[in-house]
């Protein structure tokens, strides 16, 4: 039985799906030009906006994209 | 440590990889990973680990990058997968999808806004006729693994990854079962004239 809170996740999710949504494989196949536009300053919700709505969705690949990101901000000069 | 082109280091890494290379990438693989899990509960010999163990994959991989990024992003996220697969792998070895779902079922159920004393007795009758709803819908329209999963994800917070090993699946086939839960859900409520949005508010307003 689900709980007021995931009943409340649920919905903000049913609200956001969409037909077509790409998978974690198609994610993180696109993921590292994705953290290279974003690191660029390009607006990566037009320029990949499957994986930035991908992104919106999946925590494990949201987690990724964060800690990856994290690590190449450190990094830049 | 010079910078190469992705060109310089898909050469240099093909087999037999130079041994120089490697020592390049691992030098950013760890230096990288050890930023990024400062605040994660992980020792230099788990950096060790994984920092090997991406390295293999990168190895292995290495026809499959298409040169779309840069080598060393490309190289980083390859091993971010490998170390937050372990590090959920830790967090969540102990748990069974058995047991995080029957401890959902015997724990709250009964929704906070029904035991609140506050709120309007009439929004509050709205509210447990609602909740009554959404578990019939579920009910019809989602398969046992549909629901588990999506009990396991959402109320568990059980990472997918996670989810997927425990029900003899992928990361990835658990995402699209999650994503035909959700058409469907959306489908029939739109049927019903019921929208997310508004139920979201009418919760909200609790």
């Amino acid at each position: 039985m689900p709980s007021q809170s995931s009943v409340q996740s649920m919905m903000r999710a049913i609200a956001a799906t969409r037909q077509i949504e790409i998978g974690c494989d198609e994610c993180f196949e696109q993921l590292d030009r994705f953290v290279d536009l974003k690191i660029a300053g390009e607006n990566v919700e037009e320029a990949l906006p499957l994986v930035w709505q991908h992104l919106e969705r999946c925590n494990d690949c949201r987690e990724e994209f964060e800690l990856l990101l994290s690590m190449l901000e450190a990094a830049a000069p | 440590m010079s910078e190469r082109s992705n060109l310089e280091w898909c050469e240099i890494l093909a087999p037999p990889p130079d041994n120089a290379a490697i020592t390049d990438l691992r030098i950013i693989l760890v230096r990288g990973l050890r930023y990024g899990l400062t605040e994660r509960d992980v020792t230099e010999a788990d950096l060790e680990d994984f920092v090997q163990d991406a390295l293999l994959k990168i190895l292995r991989e290495l026809a499959s990058f298409r040169g779309e990024a840069r080598f060393t992003t490309w190289a980083q996220k390859v091993a971010v997968r490998v170390a937050l697969s372990e590090l959920r792998r830790k967090r969540w070895r102990d748990v069974s999808l058995q047991d995080l779902l029957t401890r959902q079922a015997d724990s709250d159920f009964t929704p906070a806004v029904l035991t609140d004393p506050t709120p309007n007795p009439e929004q509050k009758a709205v509210q447990g006729i609602m909740m009554d709803k959404i578990q019939y819908i579920i009910a019809e329209e989602l398969t046992e693994r549909q629901r588990q999963a999506m009990m396991a994800v959402m109320q568990g917070g059980m990472p997918l990854e996670e989810v997927a090993v425990r029900m003899g699946t992928n990361r990835n086939a658990l995402y699209k079962l999650l994503h035909d839960a959700r058409k469907r859900l959306q489908k029939r409520m739109m049927g019903e004239g019921l929208s997310p949005d508004e139920i979201l508010a009418m919760f909200d307003e609790a």
